[in-house]
Parts: C-alpha cells; structure tokens; sequence
C-alpha cells in the first residue's frame, strides 16, 4: 500500500464514517433498520453534482444535498409510522423509488464534475498535493459533524430519542412524541448519508448511478469495527468509534487488496464485507445492531 | 381530580375475539385521595389505567383530570398530569442508559426538550438528594447503567422517577407484584411515604387485599369492566380482610373461594 492508496483509504473511510454514524443512529438509537440508504448516498451524489454542473455553489449544493437525504428518510419514517408498513420494508420501498428518482435527476447514469467548480476548489493551487488536501478537507467536514451529533444525543431532546429506542412504552409515558422523534432521527440519519454522498461526489469527481449498492452493509462493517474496537461509553466516543472505525475497516481492505498473495479484485470488496459483517452477525458474544433483527427472524 | 363517566373500550371488536374489557366505568377521585383498586384477573383494571394515561383511547366515554377533558389527549401530552410506575421493573426504566439519564428523562417530563445538556450538576445534586432517600447507595452509581440494577432497585428508581416533576396523579398497576416479599415492603412504604408527604392523587391496583385496605383512603373494585364495590371512611377502617373478601362474593353473586383472594 503505497502512501496516495493510503490517503485514499483515509479519505474514503471519512466519508464513509458519516455512513457509519447514520447506521448507529438508526439501527442503534432509534432500533430502526434502515435500508434506505443505499439509495440516499446516490442521492445526495445525484442532487449535488447535478446542481453543481447547472453553475451553483458548491457549498449550496453539498447542504442541499445533505437535506435531500434528509427527505428519503422522513419518507420511510412516514410509511412505517403512519402506514405500519414493517420498518425494514418501508425502507426497502423507499430505496428501489430512489433509483428511479436518482436517475431522473441525473437525466443520465453518471454525472462527472471533475472539471467543475467544488468546495475543494479553492483549496487547491496552494501547493498541497490532492491526495492529501481531500483528506484533510474530508476530515474537517466529517468531525465537525460528528461533534454537533455527539453533542445532540447529549441533549434533552437527543435523550428523548435514545429512550425511544431504547424503551418505547417508557419514552411515551416521559411524556415525549415518539413518532416525532423518530421523524427527527430518520431524518438526521440520512442527511448524513446525502452528505456523505455530496463529499464523495465532489472527492471522486462523479455521481453514479451504481455508488449505493451495498453502502449499508460497508456501513454496518464500519460499526462493528468501530464498537469492537473503540470504548462505546457515553455519546461522543460512541460517535467517534463509527469514524474511526470506518477508516481502520478502510485501511484493512486496502491492505488486502494490495497483498498480491490473496489475489483480490476491488470488485470482490462487496463480498469481503459481506463476509466480514456475516462473521461478526454470528460471533458468540459479539454484540452488533442486527443481533435483535436476526432474532426475530427466528 | 380525576372524574370519568360511562368509559367503554372493546378489544377486537366484530371477531370471535370481541372482548368487552371496559363496560361503562364511572368513577371519581377527588384531589389527595389514595385509592386501591382490586378485582380479579382480566377484570380490566390494567386497560382501566391505560386509558387514565392514554397508552389506549377509549371507543366511548368521557376522562377528565384536573379539569381537563384529556379523552382524545395522546399519552405523550397527558405525562404532565399523570405519571405511572409499571407492573414489569424493566418497562418503567431504560435499562440501555443510565440511572441519571433515566432520572433527566422524568426530569423533563411535561417541560419541553430542547438542546441544553441532559446532564449537567445541578441535575445531577437533585438526583442524588432524591436516590439518597432510598438509602440504597444509589446515589453514588449515577453513572450505572439501569440495567445493571435489581428488579427491587429499579422499581424503587421508578417511583423517585414519578415524582421527580410535580404532577397531578400518581398511577401504580401492580407496582411490587414482580418483587421479593422484604422489596415489595420497602417499595410499598416508599409508596406510603412519598403519597402522605406530596398528597398527591393516587391510584394503587394490587392483588393483595391486605395491602388494599392498608394503605390509602379508599377502595374501588372492577369486575368485568365495570366498578362494582366503593368504600371509603368508617364502612372502610373497620373493615377486615374477610369482609372485604365476602363482600366481593356477594358483589359478584356467587360464592368465592377466599382463599385464592387472600393468597398474595
Ligand atoms: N391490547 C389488548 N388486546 C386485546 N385484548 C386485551 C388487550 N388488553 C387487555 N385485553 C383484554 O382485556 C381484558 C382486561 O384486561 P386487563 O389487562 O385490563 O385486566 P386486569 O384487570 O389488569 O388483569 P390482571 O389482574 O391479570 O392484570 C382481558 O380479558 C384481556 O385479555
Ligand atoms: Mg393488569
């Protein structure tokens, strides 16, 4: 692994510890499985490269991408809230719809941008090669983030939402909403996911119609990692886990990749995750947010 | 306080199922009183409860609380009138979080929830002052999780909870069903305590007849959906536990077998 597959690793592992915080503030803080965001990543690539290439500001379009992704979620939360529809169907209906609207926004299957102006823009030219800039850039986004929603679920109203969660019956006779919540929640959850989207347009220089699949099980591999790895105790180090949890998953497939002696392909990481997050699904003892979900599958 | 009229609620109505769980219950409870409910399994003292909080709407019938018509409120906007503590210790806490998110939680109820920090110190001084009364060493495992605590402990946690905001009834379905006999003593005389010091409007359900005529001011019992047996004052202070047993046989019309009444 040489250092700009390195960098890249970092960078994308970034990016994708917004996907990771998104997984845990659904399937962990709200026990809601959400599929959705296979197709709010697409979506926020989709909303924001689009807007990017019709002349707007970058830093406009990444925000609106962020509240498009937003949007997908209320939309699952309102089909399993008002409708009943089992959560993890919900999304799934939400997610195949984004397809067809992530195309139409595009109007085509893959938007480039790497020509365009992006919020990297005008870091660049200042000396520092790309492969460090990207990350450092991606960084800063990423942990200010982070930051605001650690310091959310420590409010009043982020406790409201844990306990909704976590004891649903309790919430409601503490006198919270706990359908509002979860709108709330779903809501933030994948805003990330658009944002992240929006990063990984503007990193990347493309959106595509393609980059969704699979993005909730690398999420969900990034979770673990993070929870198996880093101390979970109190909000802001459980929220930092999924970052760094996503960069050292990020870091360890690089690794594998470049070992010729395994003889990967990058089109064989669906089914390295896949295999990975399986793994820790059925390690005794490992504790996972699909532990509950395959429970009741019993 | 709490005054309801004609409340009827039927569960899986027009299937073989229908089930008739409350049939025109009329009851009214002036402020301070402490009343003990009773009634056999299935009578619909819990569906009675669910509906005083909101966690069910009745199909007919009229609740008031504190002046309020709250029929159609939802759960979540009747906490800051009426607060519960449940049969089952691990409903009534989050076993997930902490025992001071647990305690900022009921802390906020009926206040709205903003951004501020659910935890902060002059939270936390509050909460060890009221955990300190239960003298269980409570106070100093703030930071514990709920979970790790016994079903006893999280019960007694439970009711520091419902009182933590002033609120204008207290609701117990059952509250020591689930504990050992020295925990369901100490947990009743919390109960005691904390009802006699706030006078707060309180109502009890319990199994026990003993514990229904000794604590409170009053005694209802249901039998299939509907109040079938009221007493307060005199009738009631001299009152044993056979009179309160045979009067429920002669409610009922039919001759009991006391001594399932009287075991537990
Ligand atoms: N959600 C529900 N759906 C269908 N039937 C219900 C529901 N809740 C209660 N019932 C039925 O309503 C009747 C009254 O139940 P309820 O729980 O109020 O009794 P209870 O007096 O609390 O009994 P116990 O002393 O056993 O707790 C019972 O026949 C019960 O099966
Ligand atoms: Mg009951």
């Amino acid at each position: 692994m040489n250092l700009i597959s390195f960098m890249g690793a970092i960078e994308l592992g970034l990016i994708y510890g917004l996907i990771a915080l998104a997984v845990f503030l659904s399937f962990r803080i709200l026990d809601f499985p959400d599929l959705t965001i296979d197709g709010s990543f697409p979506l926020g690539a989709a909303v924001c490269a689009t807007m990017i290439v019709s002349g707007c500001n970058p830093v406009l379009a990444t925000v609106i991408a962020f509240f498009a992704g937003g949007m997908a979620g209320l939309v699952t939360a309102f089909l399993n809230l008002r409708f009943k529809i089992l959560n993890l169907l919900a999304s799934i209906l939400t997610m195949i719809a984004l397809y067809s609207i992530n195309l139409r926004i595009m109007g085509r299957p893959n938007v480039p941008i790497i020509t365009e102006e992006t919020i990297l823009t005008s870091f660049e030219g200042q000396g520092l090669p790309g492969y460090y800039l990207k990350p450092i850039i991606a960084a800063i986004i990423v942990f200010i983030v982070a930051i605001i929603v650690a310091r959310f679920l420590n409010s009043d109203y982020g406790l409201a939402m844990r306990s909704t969660g976590a004891n649903q019956k309790m919430a409601r006779a503490q006198g919270i909403d706990t359908n509002k919540t979860t709108y709330i929640g779903m809501a933030l959850s994948n805003a990330l996911v658009g944002l992240a989207g929006a990063l990984f347009a503007q990193m990347n220089g493309f959106a595509d119609i393609t980059i969704g699949t699979g993005t909730i099980v690398i999420g969900l591999a990034a979770l673990i990692a993070g929870e198996a790895i880093f101390s979970t105790r109190g909000m802001l180090m459980a929220v930092l886990a999924c970052i760094f949890g996503s960069i050292v998953y990020r870091i360890a497939i690089g690794l594998a990749l470049n070992a010729d002696s395994i003889g990967l392909e990058p089109s064989d990481l669906n089914l390295v995750t896949a295999l990975l997050v399986t793994i820790a699904l059925i390690l005794p003892g490992a504790k996972n947010p699909l532990k509950k979900l395959m429970k009741r599958g019993h | 306080m709490i005054n309801v009229q004609d409340l009827r609620i039927t569960f899986g109505k027009n299937t073989p199922n229908e089930n008739k769980a409350l049939q025109g219950v009329n009851l009214s409870v002036a402020e301070g009183e402490f009343v003990t409910v009773i009634g056999s399994n299935g009578a619909g003292k819990s569906t009675f409860m669910n509906c005083l909080t909101g966690e069910l709407i009745a199909d007919s019938g009229a609740i008031t609380i504190d002046g309020k018509d709250v029929s159609r409120w939802k759960a979540a906007r009747r906490s800051s009138l009426v607060s519960r503590v449940f049969q089952d210790p691990l409903a009534g806490t989050c076993e997930a979080l902490t025992i001071e998110e647990n305690l900022s939680l009921a802390h906020s109820r009926g206040q709205k929830r903003g951004f501020g920090l659910a935890i902060n110190n002059t939270k936390r001084e509050l909460f060890r002052e009221r955990l300190s009364r239960l003298r269980l060493g409570l106070e100093d495992r703030l930071a514990d999780k709920m979970g790790l605590l016994s079903g006893g402990q999280r019960q007694a946690v439970s009711l520091i909870m419902a009182t933590l905001q002033p609120t204008k009834c207290l609701l117990l379905d059952e509250h020591t069903a689930a504990l050992d006999p020295r925990m369901q003593a100490f947990v009743l005389e919390l109960t005691n305590d904390i009802v006699k010091e706030t006078g707060i409007t309180t109502l009890m359900i319990t199994h026990s007849m003993g514990q229904a005529l000794q604590f409170g001011t009053r005694t209802v019992m249901l039998h299939e959906g509907q109040v079938v047996l009221d007493v307060s004052g005199e009738e009631r202070s001299s009152m044993t536990i056979h009179d309160l047993v045979d009067m429920f046989g002669r409610v009922r019309g039919e001759e009991l077998d006391s001594d399932s009444l009287l075991l537990g």
